[in-house]
C-alpha cells in the first residue's frame, strides 16, 4: 500500500485498534502512575471524585489540572483560574502545531482535528511524535485517536477507582510517583528527537526553565520556551548554513 | 470555595476546559498553515520542545507534595544515574534510564528517612 492509497472503513478501524494497544505502553503506564499519584493529591485536597473525574476528561493536561486544583483550593476567582491555567497551557499550541503536519493528510477534515486534539497533552504528544513515523499517513489520525480517547477515558476510570485508596501513601511511593514523570518525558524526548534542533532545545529548555523558575516564576514556562526554543532553532540554523556552505 | 452543587463543574468547565482548548484548537490552525514551510515548522518544534522541557525542569527543580522538602542533590544525582544507565543500555536503554533513577530517589530517600 502507498500512502496515497484511498483510506476506507476497515483500515481506519485497524490504526484505531493499534493506537488503543498504546495503552499497554510504558509512557501510557507511567502516566497512570502518574495519575495515582493525582488521585491521592486531589484526595488528600478533599475535591470531590465525581469532581476530579470530571476534570481529568474535560482538562486533560497534568500540570493544568494541578494548577486548577490550586486555584480551587485557594478560593480563587474564576477568571484569576482562567488566567492561571490558560497561561500555563499555551505551550499545547505549538505542540498541536508541531504534531498537525505529521499526522493529518489532505482529506482530513478541520473539525475531526479540533475534536482530537483535545487528547494532546505531553505523554501522548511524545508518544505520537515517536510512533506516527511506522504509520502509513492515511492511519495515523486514526492512530493517535485511538491511543488518545483510550489512555483519557483509562484515566478518568482510574483515578475514579483508586480515588478512596491512595490518600495514604507513604511518603517515599507518592515522591517515587511524582519523579517518575519527569524522568519518562527526558527519556522519551532524547529518544523520539529527529532532529539536531531537538537536543539542543531540550538543553536549553532545561536551563531557561530553571532559570525563568528563579527569576520570573509567573511566565517561566512561557519565557523558557519561547525564547529557549527560538535560541535552539537559530543557532542549529546558523550551524546548518555553515556546514552546508564549507 | 465550596464543592457543592453544578458551580464546580462550571467553573472546571470555564477555568479548565476552555482554558486549555482554547490552546489546542488554536495550534490545529496553526499546524494546518505550516505544513509545507519547513523552517517554521523546525522553529515551532523547538519551542514546543523547550515548553516541555521547562516543565521538566520545574518538576525537578521545585517539586510539589512528597519530595518539596527532598534535598536538591538527591534529585540531580538521580537524574545523572539515570542518565548514565539511559546511554550505556543500549536496547534497553528507556526502562533501565528510568528504573535506575527512580531507585537511586527511593535509596536516598530511604537512607535520609523520608
Amino acid at each position: 500500500m502507498t500512502v496515497d492509497t484511498a483510506p476506507d472503513t476497515q483500515s481506519q478501524i485497524h490504526w484505531f485498534l493499534i493506537g488503543m494497544r498504546g495503552l499497554f505502553s510504558l509512557p501510557a503506564i507511567i502516566l497512570m502512575l502518574s495519575f495515582v499519584g493525582f488521585a491521592a493529591f486531589t484526595a488528600e485536597a478533599n475535591i470531590p471524585v465525581d469532581q476530579v473525574m470530571f476534570m481529568t476528561g474535560m482538562v486533560w493536561a497534568l500540570p493544568a489540572k494541578v494548577i486548577l486544583v490550586g486555584s480551587m483550593l485557594s478560593g480563587a476567582h474564576v477568571a484569576t483560574a482562567f488566567i492561571a491555567v490558560t497561561l500555563s497551557s499555551v505551550r499545547m499550541m505549538p505542540m498541536v502545531a508541531a504534531l498537525i503536519p505529521e499526522i493529518r493528510d489532505r482529506r482530513t477534515p478541520t473539525w475531526l482535528l479540533l475534536i482530537i486534539s483535545h487528547f494532546v497533552a505531553i505523554t501522548a504528544w511524545v508518544f505520537a511524535m515517536e510512533k506516527v513515523r511506522d504509520v502509513p499517513r492515511y492511519g495515523r489520525v486514526a492512530f493517535f485517536a485511538g491511543f488518545g480517547i483510550t489512555l483519557t477515558v483509562t484515566n478518568i476510570i482510574l483515578v475514579g477507582l483508586v480515588y478512596g485508596a491512595v490518600s495514604s501513601f507513604p511518603p517515599i511511593v507518592s515522591g517515587c510517583l511524582f519523579f517518575l514523570t519527569p524522568v519518562y518525558f527526558l527519556t522519551s524526548i532524547w529518544i523520539s528527537a529527529r532532529h539536531r534542533v531537538i537536543y539542543w532545545a531540550l538543553g536549553i529548555g532545561l536551563a531557561l526553565g530553571y532559570l525563568f523558575a528563579v527569576i520570573a516564576p509567573e511566565y517561566d514556562i512561557l519565557l523558557a520556551g519561547i525564547i529557549g526554543g527560538t535560541l535552539a532553532w537559530w543557532g542549529e540554523k546558523r550551524l546548518r548554513q555553515k556546514e552546508a556552505g564549507q | 470555595m465550596s464543592f457543592d452543587g453544578v458551580w464546580p463543574y462550571i467553573y472546571i468547565a470555564i477555568a479548565g476546559w476552555l482554558a486549555t482548548d482554547i490552546w489546542r484548537w488554536a495550534g490545529v490552525i496553526a499546524g494546518k498553515r505550516i505544513d509545507e514551510n519547513y523552517e517554521t515548522l523546525n522553529w515551532v518544534r523547538a519551542v514546543a520542545t523547550a515548553l516541555v522541557a521547562a516543565v521538566i525542569a520545574k518538576l525537578i527543580f521545585f517539586p510539589t507534595g512528597a519530595l518539596e522538602n527532598s534535598p536538591l542533590w538527591l534529585r540531580l544525582g538521580s537524574i545523572l544515574f539515570g542518565a548514565l544507565c539511559f546511554f550505556i543500555g543500549g536496547r534497553f536503554r528507556q526502562p533501565l534510564g528510568i528504573a535506575a533513577a527512580i531507585a537511586f530517589l527511593a535509596a536516598g530517600l530511604a537512607l535520609i528517612g523520608l
